[in-house]
């Protein structure tokens, strides 16, 4: 059982073409089929379920009559005021935003790249992202201030004469962040398709046969509705593949296109994207972790995919130590006196708490994966996960705050103090991107039964006619 | 298993016709539905007195400037006080039904609430007297006043117009011994003698935000 966890073939000469086998127990199609829509069709979700949703929900509840007040009020219930005024608010944009790539990455470059593994925590990672761009989707939006004119973000012909800076990075961002998150919904619907029709299939009540079936926009599995699927799913992820990078490279230029010391550096764009990864990953394996064991799904998403993602993790946290360590390599190298401040400050500046606890969660923290036993093991990996979010969160706040409280003039420097405002409406903005994940758990299959059912040793062209893995026999 | 009849089929076509169809009314509704182009021109509402600017600037052939005294000096054009209507109506037809409440105002001491018709936002500021002393008749603004009875609001005052003119205000400019005439015409192309205007004078109107939002 071990060794299969861990993706060895089985030992057994008979089957040695067998490939590695990503899913375990004794799964066949009809199996994964009952496995998956299995959580979504029985009568009750477990208790787990709705204690996790009354306090999401809650939070939720909080966040709305949180936004409620800013717009009501203005952004002075913030805690952003000269000389920093982007606080929080771009805080956690950027925080969401870098959440959002884990799902397109695995969706898009892994299926590229022909890593089978990914499909069975796509699904489940492309509605995080999905999920988490609406929580970053937010600030930008609420930012503003006054809310009912951000339509002026987008070039829509009006009677002032107006129209969006196209050289400032702040509109690539709203277009950016916009086509990011229209893409990863269609790739992430077009890929449910198929398995709509099957829950429609299956379904019980007219209610959930009048839904499920329309959505699935009327599949019927024919060869012809698999041949064009295919083709548009590969054309979607290479669509979504260049915005994997091009997203959080266009955020990073929100802070390198201006002249802020700290911010104006050249490699912003590849930081920002691998701590973009970083960030998504380590949130895809908090909440898949307590997922699987909740649904049932420990036998679809094993240990093996967890433990590649901590691969991922570990690369990632290691380049985005290494950017840590450029920076400070070109403020001194560079010889510029206010970038060399700026850094130094960083390290040994008021702030300084924030930068240390940065660089042990982002830095040292994911270390420790190169231990196998902290990779496969589901609380050690979840740790690192939570404080990997944690430090992603820091290393915005850092970037953010740090930089804009202490900039070329001591006379208008600074502190920035968040509001209880501010703190809670982070807190609300967990709560919507939980409350969402939570509904799609529900009601959504929340792995993808026909993908998974590709790598299946049944699935193999080579496999014995209706064997389907009966006599993958476990001891 | 058909969950849907068949017939449901036609309507998808029609979906996207109206997708594509909606999000081409929400930008034209944005763009000439919500403008002043359509919501604020011709404006006219009935006013206290009926004053006819077309006995008065028209017939009569006042100048503006007899009436609203600080275009020229002030930001505001100022509305006369009663006692500027009384300066000829002491004499002329003081008896007219349609003067009763300018006599009566002269009386009272209480003001004719004449209702505003060109009202910018409080957000902008307007100077009547940058304008007026650098050419830019009154009539491009207001319109042909001197043949309104009620007076109507002829230009869509919207942001874009502003701008329009700030961008290129060589049509508009005229020699100022003529910025309160009504039917002064160029007598060779516009553009011409208000290039030739904005040299000698210097106009460059500026379209920084903080020109008209202080």
């Amino acid at each position: 059982m071990a060794g299969d966890a861990h993706g060895n073939a089985p030992a057994t000469a008979s089957r040695s073409w067998f490939r590695p086998s990503l899913v375990e127990g004794d799964q066949d199609f009809a199996s994964v089929t009952r496995r998956v829509a299995g959580v979504v069709e029985r009568p009750k979700p477990p208790r787990a379920w709705y204690i996790a949703i009354t306090i999401s929900g809650t939070l939720t509840l909080v966040l709305f009559s949180l936004v409620a007040y800013l717009i009501a009020t203005g952004v002075g219930v913030w805690g952003n005021n000269a000389p920093a005024f982007w606080g929080w608010d771009i805080v956690n944009f950027v925080f969401w935003v870098g959440i959002a790539h884990a799902g397109t990455l695995i969706s898009a470059i892994l299926f590229l790249l022909r890593q089978h593994w990914r499909t069975s925590i796509n699904r489940a990672a492309e509605a995080m992202t999905l999920f988490a761009v609406c929580c970053a989707g937010l600030y930008p939006a609420i930012h503003v201030g006054r809310i009912w004119l951000a339509y002026w973000l987008f070039p829509v012909p009006n009677q002032m004469s107006m129209w969006p800076n196209f050289r400032s990075p702040l509109l690539w961002d709203v277009f950016a962040v916009s086509t990011y998150a229209t893409v990863s919904a269609l790739f992430w619907y077009m890929g449910l398709v198929p398995d709509l029709a099957t829950l429609r299939d299956r379904a019980v009540t007219p209610l959930k046969r009048f839904l499920y079936g329309f959505f699935a926009l009327g599949w019927r599995g024919s060869s012809r509705h698999w041949h064009r699927f295919e083709r548009a799913y590969l054309i979607l992820a290479a669509l979504a593949t260049p915005l994997v990078l091009s997203v959080h490279s266009v955020v990073s230029f929100d802070f390198a296109v201006s002249l802020v010391p700290g911010w104006h550096t050249t490699i912003f764009p590849p930081y920002f994207v691998a701590g973009a990864i970083f960030s998504g990953f380590a949130m895809v394996v908090t909440i898949m972790v307590p997922a699987r064991q909740l649904f049932g799904l420990k036998e679809l998403v094993t240990v093996r995919h967890l433990e590649n993602m901590n691969k991922v993790i570990l690369a990632t946290g290691s380049l985005v130590g290494l950017a840590y360590l450029t920076e400070f390599f070109i403020a001194w190298y560079g010889g510029n006196a206010y970038e060399r401040f700026a850094f130094l400050n960083r390290a040994l500046g008021p702030y300084s708490w924030a930068y240390w606890l940065m660089v042990f969660c982002n830095v040292v923290a994911p270390q420790f994966f190169w231990f196998k036993r902290v990779r496969t093991g589901l609380l050690p990996m979840v740790a690192v996960a939570i404080l990997v979010n944690v430090g992603m969160w820091l290393e915005r706040f850092v970037i953010v705050v740090i930089s804009l409280t202490r900039d070329y003039l001591p006379t208008s420097w600074g502190h920035f103090t968040p509001t209880l405002v501010d703190v809670f409406t982070f807190a609300g903005t967990f709560g919507l991107f939980f409350t969402l994940f939570l509904l799609f758990c529900r009601f959504l299959p929340m792995v993808a039964i026909a993908e998974v059912k590709t790598v299946l040793p049944a699935a193999h062209p080579h496999a014995p006619q209706g064997a389907a893995g009966k006599e993958h026999a476990h001891a | 298993m058909n969950v849907f009849p068949r017939w449901l089929n036609g309507l998808r076509p029609a979906l996207a016709v109206g997708v594509a169809l909606g999000g081409i009314y929400v930008v034209s509704l944005f763009a000439y539905g919500a403008s002043p182009r359509t919501l604020a021109v011709g404006y006219a509402p009935e006013q206290p007195v009926p004053f006819s600017h077309a006995l008065h600037a028209g017939e009569l052939a006042l100048d503006c400037r007899y009436c609203h005294t600080t275009v020229e000096k002030a930001a505001r054009a100022a509305v006369p006080p009663t006692e500027t209507c009384m300066n000829c109506h002491a004499r002329i037809r003081p008896q007219s039904d349609k003067l009763a409440a300018v006599v009566a105002s002269a009386g009272t001491g209480d003001p004719v609430h004449w209702k505003r018709v060109h009202d910018l936002p409080d957000y902008v500021y307007f100077d009547h007297s940058a304008h007026v002393s650098r050419g830019v008749g009154c009539v491009s603004c207001h319109g042909r006043v001197d043949n309104m009875e009620r007076v109507r609001q002829e230009a869509p005052l919207s942001m874009g117009w502003c701008l329009e003119c700030h961008r290129d205000p060589t049509p508009n400019l005229r020699p100022p011994e003529f910025v309160t005439s009504m039917e002064w015409s160029p007598d060779r192309p516009a553009r011409e003698i208000g290039a030739e205007l904005a040299r000698e004078k210097h106009i460059q109107p500026s379209t920084d935000c903080s020109t008209c939002h202080r």
